[in-house]
């Protein structure tokens, strides 16, 4: 398949996804901040397709758009949110998070910059065909061990969980 | 919460619906107005849920919408006039309400209606049972989302409904008897027709019977969902198939037989665990008795008079009496008070859908919503004869 | 131009991996005018077949046999009020009906109507499905929430707790058809619709019936589960009537209301695809690998045109037994003319199918296969609609919590453990 027009639709997901990203944290309604995060998590899907990630990029719309995010606004709906739009914001340590986000932007330029010899001279050619098979290959083979303790504390995290908001047991 | 609903709940203090229970997880509750407008609401009753989540933590049943001075209209008109208001309680069973209040006036003045008239009454007010029961089935079925039933039930109760138009002219609101007897006598081919209808309805009884009785769905919906206690329902003074589901044998059909149901062989069928299903199997098994009754009585149907001698104007001696009948939701009961004019001083309706609907609270109680339409189903209400 | 227009046509791939954007755009164009199509067809359909379940009649007015009712229905809504509601929050209010519509459109992409008529072939295929369909719920969700007011909420709330409970069993069914896709000579699999079709083809059976009753089981869970994420009775919880009043779109009138129902039945439509394409052989016509050969084939070829001239005669049966009255000329004529167009589109089909046999021309023979392929994938789509219709017209619907225990307790479980059991039996037949 030979993508199309890829540096405008580069720039139109990213656009999207930091888009969204800034309605998140400046939303005070909260629905709304998640909606954007939606918005910004299927951009990055779009962003994986253009990746020859197409796995990668199902499963972020499945997990993460269509599953995490129903779970998300399902108590949000439930949180009264005319109580949240009126509360003043608490914690006052945003210049520590301007501070680390733009400690982390110099880091990214200055990689972009001055280690053009971290990255190849092109494009790796990505199997594009068999890329779904490659990954479940290396998770079945390579990566068994890592994958299954992975799966593992997944499910005592969802016990834990259970356990917390059981009332009794 | 709207200014409106906080109003209401104030002035409802028993249920302390305002003040809510101690939060966990700081989930608030959330007070629903179920009606007036509301599809499963029969009508015009409005219910106030408080519910934590889709849990019933309580509820508040707000009447009046369709009330409309019946008994204060009684004080007003003579005995003959009052009659055709009383089909306006119960619509669905109009023709139950005709015999209770004919009967009680009848029991004042201490009137006896002639044989044949009381084989009318008993014909058409079973048949009046049956078109009210298959009505609840079709908009009960409905509420818990089975649309068929209805379409199914109201096309047998049509027949029903033929039959009454070509006795009286009315379908609905019937007027069908008059203090001392009945005013029309049987068209030709009434007997023929009555009995053509029990042939045709008895399969359409086990057509419902195979949609629903085993269905899972159905079972789940209903089984163990709004119980009440034999203890309970008396208590409460809950009437009629609500009563009898929850293991009671009382039939004022029996008990208290009026008209001439003593000399028809039939059962009362009771239920044992008093919830929504066995309900549903005691109303099925109330319709099949009805029939039974009905078969007998047009087998025997005598010849003669059809009206006692009643005065041109009715006007009993000073003095009061309470008169029931089983109604097809319950006991249906009419006290009047005369002070010997033309017309009642007192008249005092006991009805069945109104003493019934007092349950719904401790049946709903730690249910879901959806199952707050299927205990208002089963329950069996008519707004009209609620509010009066 | 027209070379390159039918270059396509001998070609054996999709116009998305040819990188033939004229044809995909054709063939988003000829997809979405046909999904509203079969939407507004459904729409007729079930209120007539839903009627005569119910001994009524169903439309009648409008039209003949309410043929034109759909039509009537659509301007009704177009002209409606369009009311948002003052307290409602508008700009999540005005986009969520088109997020739904969107989710359930953008599935067709991928739907293999045939083994070159699909949009794309995307290597995640099915994922690609799953994940845009579950992208549906948002929608809801976000109209329940916007709309401010109690009863839409809980149809939200409803609706998202059912669609994530659901998916997962429906997830698991999916896996152990796609397990079923690996057992070839490479022993790998494929997550793309059209490979999965033609694995089927490969394997000679429908993975409904590949190790009976392990398909089956997988089928019937993934046919409960597509009920539940259509929102469909009787697991309609988020728009049950007569407890929510209309649930997530209580508050919703005329054209955004119609943009609903519209979404509801193109992801019946998209749900219904996966199901045929996965387990009921997508475009294969039935017992391909049985009855086999030419003669067959062109048998088997003539069932479209066939089908519409059935059609053809139930409407000239219909226009024969119109009242012979001056007041029913026009829908008499209309009728005609319905049935002279149906006739027309069967004729058209059969010389087509005729011509192929005949004739050694090869685009021609290209599209009578096309047109076997996708007609043979509408039927079987249609068969779901029709259970759809069924189910509502038979059940009760369920409770809440019994709905979230059959999810979580049975569906589930079964789910897991008929994936397991296909991954040990295919382990060790293939």
């Amino acid at each position: 398949m030979t993508p199309v027009a890829t540096p405008f639709f580069f720039y139109l997901l990213s656009g999207l996804a930091v888009l969204g990203g800034v309605l998140v944290i400046t939303r005070r309604n909260a629905v709304h901040s998640a909606l954007a995060l939606i918005l910004t998590l299927l951009a990055v899907a779009g962003l994986y397709l253009m990746l020859y990630a197409p796995f990668v990029a199902g499963v972020q719309i499945i997990v993460y758009a269509g599953g995490i995010m129903v779970l998300f606004l399902f108590v949000i709906m439930l949180v009264n949110i005319e109580r949240t739009v009126k509360e003043r914001q608490f914690n006052r340590i945003w210049p520590v998070g301007l501070a680390a986000s733009g400690a982390l932007l110099v880091l990214f330029v200055s990689v972009l910059v001055k280690g053009k010899a971290l990255f190849p001279e092109r494009g790796l050619p990505l199997p594009e065909a068999d890329n779904t098979q490659k990954i479940g290959e290396m998770l079945y083979g390579n990566y068994m061990f890592a994958f299954e303790i992975a799966s593992l504390l997944l499910l005592v995290a969802i016990l834990g969980a259970v356990i917390m908001t059981k009332k009794k047991i | 919460m709207t200014a409106e609903t906080k109003n209401a709940t104030n002035a409802l203090s028993n249920l302390d619906l305002e003040t809510p229970e101690k939060p966990y997880l700081d989930s608030n509750e959330l007070i629903i107005n179920m009606g007036p407008q509301h599809p499963a609401t029969h009508g015009v009753l409005r219910v106030i849920l408080k519910l934590d989540g889709e849990k019933v933590l309580g509820t508040e049943c707000v009447i009046g919408y369709l009330h409309r001075g019946v008994e204060k209209i009684a004080e007003n008109r003579t005995y003959t006039m009052f009659n055709p208001y009383v089909d306006r309680m119960d619509y669905v069973a109009a023709v139950s309400n005709g015999l209770g209040y004919c009967q009680a006036v009848e029991k004042l003045l201490n009137v006896e209606a002639p044989p044949r008239a009381n084989y009318i009454r008993v014909i058409l007010t079973e048949l009046n049972r049956i078109a009210s029961h298959q009505l609840w089935l079709g908009t009960h079925a409905l509420d818990i989302g089975a649309m068929t039933p209805l379409f199914y039930t109201f096309r047998d109760r049509e027949e029903i409904l033929k039959i009454f138009e070509k006795y009286c002219g009315a379908r609905l609101t019937t007027h069908a008897f008059r203090i001392g007897g009945c005013q029309y006598e049987t068209y030709a081919g009434f007997e023929r027709e009555v009995k053509e209808f029990v042939a045709f309805v008895k399969p359409k009884i086990d057509e419902y019977e195979e949609l629903l009785t085993t269905n899972r769905i159905w079972l789940e919906r209903t089984k163990n969902v709004g119980v009440i206690s034999a203890e309970d329902a008396i208590a409460l003074g809950v009437t009629g198939p609500v009563l009898r589901a929850s293991g009671v044998k009382w039939d004022i059909r029996k008990a208290l037989p009026y008209a001439n149901y003593s000399e028809f062989d039939f059962e009362i069928p009771i239920g044992e665990n008093g919830d929504t299903y066995d309900r549903y199997l005691v109303r099925m098994a109330e319709m099949r008795q009805s029939l039974r009754i009905i078969e007998q009585a047009v087998e025997r149907i005598p010849e003669g008079p059809i009206m006692a001698k009643v005065p041109k104007v009715i006007k009993p001696a000073a003095g009061e009496i309470y008169h029931s009948i089983e109604a097809p939701k319950g006991e249906l009961g009419y006290f009047i008070v005369s002070d010997g004019s033309t017309q009642p001083y007192r008249l005092r309706v006991r009805p069945p859908s109104f003493v019934n609907l007092q349950a719904l609270d401790i049946m709903v109680r730690g249910l879901l919503v959806a199952d707050v339409v299927a205990v208002i189903g089963t329950l069996d209400i008519v707004l009209g004869e609620v509010d009066r | 131009m027209l070379n390159s227009l039918m270059s396509y046509l001998g070609s054996s791939v999709t116009p998305g991996e040819a990188g033939n954007q004229l044809w995909a755009l054709i063939y988003v164009l000829i997809i979405f005018t046909g999904v509203s199509v079969a939407v507004i067809a459904m729409n007729w359909l079930e209120r007539k077949a839903l009627a005569h379940f119910q001994v009524r009649l169903g439309p009648m007015r409008v039209g003949p046999h309410g043929l034109l009712q759909p039509i009537a229905d659509a301007v009704k809504l177009l002209l409606k009020e369009d009311i948002i509601p003052s307290e409602a929050d508008k700009f999540v209010f005005w986009i969520a009906p088109l997020i739904g519509l969107l989710a359930s459109f953008t599935v067709y992409t991928v739907v293999p109507f045939g083994p070159s008529q699909a949009v794309s072939d995307m290597n995640i295929g099915i994922l690609f499905m799953l994940g845009v369909s579950s992208l549906g719920v948002l929608g809801i969700v976000m109209a329940g929430w916007a709309s401010n007011s109690h009863y839409p909420l809980i149809g939200a709330l409803r609706s998202s707790a059912q669609m994530v409970s659901y998916e997962v069993a429906m997830g698991l069914a999916v896996v152990s058809a796609i397990l079923m896709t690996s057992l070839n000579q490479t022993g790998t699999g494929t997550l793309s619709m059209i490979g999965i079709v033609q694995a089927q083809q490969e394997q000679h059976v429908w993975f409904l019936f590949k190790f009976f009753p392990l398909g089956a089981i997988a089928f019937v869970i993934f046919a409960i589960a597509m009920v539940a994420e259509t929102n469909r009775a009787p697991f309609d919880l988020a728009e049950a009537e007569s407890e929510l009043t209309a649930g997530f779109h209580t508050e919703y009138s005329g054209l955004r209301w119609s943009l609903f129902m519209l979404a509801e039945y193109a992801a019946m439509i998209a749900v219904s695809s996966i199901a045929v394409a996965l387990w009921l052989g997508g475009w294969m016509r039935p017992f391909s690998h049985w009855l086999s050969g030419g003669a067959w084939d062109f048998v088997f070829s003539l069932f479209p045109g066939l089908t519409f001239l059935g059609l053809a005669a139930i409407a000239i049966r219909g226009t024969i037994r119109m009242p012979k009255h001056s007041l029913f000329r026009i829908q008499t004529i209309g009728l005609g003319a319905f049935a002279a167009v149906l006739s027309g589109i069967g004729l058209l089909l059969l010389g087509i199918a005729v011509g192929a046999r005949a004739g050694d021309h090869v685009a021609l023979a290209r599209s009578a296969d096309a047109l076997n392929n996708v007609y043979w994938f509408v039927m079987k789509i249609a068969v779901f609609m029709y259970m759809f219709i069924w189910y509502r017209a038979t059940w009760p619907r369920y409770r809440f919590d019994q709905l979230m225990s059959v999810g979580w307790k049975v569906m589930l479980p079964i789910s897991l453990g008929v994936l397991i059991v296909t991954a040990i039996v295919g382990v060790i037949v293939g």
